[in-house]
């Protein structure tokens, strides 16, 4: 992977809210504390979190819509150079795609086929849209319809469609499944994994484990607001070669993999510990893990601990 | 105590498509019964039927050798749903939430790890995970004889889904309630049923 060119590379990047607390004082919520991805081309790398982590932001700021409260702070690198507003308004929808969470996201006043054309009515553009719907089991009629005329399942696979349409160089897809079947799921995945075959970059963000260890090359485990490991799927075969106690956790859990668990959930933003967030239910935790926690390499990948061999 | 579909036959309306064709399944109370079977197959509509939502177009539903539909007020069969956002209302508290159960004890809520500050949210402050434990606690009031859990952890991860699962297990099993699980995943139903019906053909 190192002889490919790096697409997208963020830096210890962190967002916070700016909130409204008592009267007109005002509070940081820090919602990313410490984030860490690399997207090589032809590379698909999944950013594995629970709900409430943060993961979705990770999207948002990458395509530069993030609400007008929010706070950034690291580096944000797009081939090589700092990713400006300017740069993310001219890229974005050509060469960044998103695939978003929700089909709120859908023009509501526009029709599906005009929408996903971006208003092109040229024959390759046309031709190359029936060809993607065919794939999906998506009848040329619901061109014709406008979004609030599909079920979710014929939603989710229309916005889809949209990753699919141009040639982009990098591909964010924000949760691209739920609410479909499992054999839906194949293959959007497998289509993903293609336009990652074909050079582009993706950056699959998911709750589902299991699913990115079918597809994806990299695994980035994000827990409350901080990238905790950085490993290849490999090391997912064995509880000892992952690097953090929280990976180790996920691993654990599997139903294949004893179906064990820890006890707790995910700190709130605003409860969040000192140092490691992990910290209070880890079994390792000591006095150091509560100061500052550098994110290193260990074994060839990387990882958020100081306890890590 | 046994939970008994027989012959059950159903469809969305006149003209759709036939969902369930002369199916049947018995569950007993002590065990843990998955169902793994294609999209498509009617596994949320089975379970609709076993509770009570919807009524078969032919077949009954026996709880204890009576019909189900026999049975007036709290309904002993409970069904925990696959989006716990859609079937919460948005304008109640959690606290409030609870109350739509039966006298949820406080070993349950305990046992889920809910915490007391989680009460007083609004379903849109909390998460799906912490959401979806309400939704368990809801179902497991006193008179409840039969869980069916249809794809109740999809949206989960992984070590929320291990918590829920173990405390159903291990629910279920003290109070000697009946378990249905649907799920797509072979290894989860694996791991938590005492039997499994696989559904490959209709």
């Amino acid at each position: 992977m190192t002889d490919k060119k790096i697409i997208l590379d963020i830096r210890n990047f962190s967002v916070s809210f700016e909130q409204y607390d008592k009267g007109f004082s005002r509070t940081g919520l820090p919602v990313i504390r410490n984030l860490d991805v690399t997207i090589h081309e032809g590379e698909m790398v999944a950013v594995v979190g629970s709900s409430g982590s943060g993961k979705s932001l990770l999207a948002h700021e990458i395509l530069g819509i993030l609400p007008y409260n929010a706070t950034m702070g690291g580096e944000l690198l797009y081939d090589g150079e700092i990713l400006t507003k300017e740069r993310q308004k001219a890229l974005r929808g050509n060469e960044i795609v998103l695939v978003p969470q929700s089909t709120a996201f859908l023009d509501p006043l526009m029709k599906i086929g005009p929408q996903i054309r971006k208003g092109k009515k040229d024959r390759a553009s046309r031709e190359k849209l029936n060809e993607i719907f065919q794939g999906y089991h998506l009848k040329e009629e619901v061109q014709n319809l406008y979004p609030f005329e599909l079920s979710g399942g014929m939603n989710r696979r229309v916005l889809v469609s949209t990753a699919l349409m141009g040639n982009p160089r990098l591909v964010i897809a924000d949760e691209p499944t739920p609410g479909l079947h499992m054999d839906m799921v194949r293959r959007v995945m497998s289509h993903f994994r293609e336009l990652a075959d074909r050079g582009a970059g993706v950056l699959l963000i998911t709750h589902d484990l299991e699913q990115a260890l079918e597809v994806a090359d990299r695994v980035v485990v994000f827990y409350a607001g901080t990238t905790v490991e950085d490993a290849d799927v490999s090391d997912f075969g064995s509880e000892e070669m992952l690097r953090h106690p929280y990976s180790r956790a996920l691993f654990r859990a599997l139903p294949q993999n004893g179906f064990q668990f820890i006890k707790g959930t995910q700190p709130y933003v605003k409860e969040l510990p000192e140092g490691c967030p992990f910290g209070p239910r880890c079994e390792q935790c000591i006095e150091a893990c509560k100061g500052e926690i550098p994110y290193r390499e260990v074994r060839g990948g990387r990882v958020r601990c100081i306890c890590a061999k | 105590m046994v939970l008994e579909a027989k012959n059950i036959s159903f469809r969305y309306g006149k003209g759709s498509r036939q969902i369930l064709d002369d199916f049947s399944l018995a569950i007993e109370n002590h065990e843990r019964v998955g169902i793994a079977a294609p999209s498509g197959f009617g596994k949320t509509t089975f379970c609709k039927i076993l509770s009570g939502y919807e009524k078969p177009d032919q077949g009954e539903v026996y709880l204890d050798g009576q019909p189900l539909s026999s049975y007036k007020g709290y309904c002993p069969v409970q069904m925990i749903w696959q989006h716990p956002e859609q079937v919460v209302n948005p304008r109640l508290r959690m606290r409030e939430v609870l109350k739509e159960g039966d006298g949820i004890e406080p070993c349950i809520i305990q046992g889920l790890g809910i915490e007391e500050d989680w009460l007083n949210r609004f379903p849109a402050e909390i998460s799906g995970g912490e959401m979806q434990r309400f939704c368990i606690a809801r179902a497991l009031g006193k008179r409840t004889k039969f869980i069916l859990a249809d794809e109740i952890s999809t949206m989960l991860d992984l070590i929320t889904q291990s918590q829920i699962w173990n405390f159903l297990i291990e629910e279920t099993k003290r109070r000697q309630i009946g378990l249905l699980a649907v799920s797509h995943s072979m290894p989860l139903l694996e791991n938590v049923c005492t039997r499994i019906c696989r559904l490959d053909e209709k």
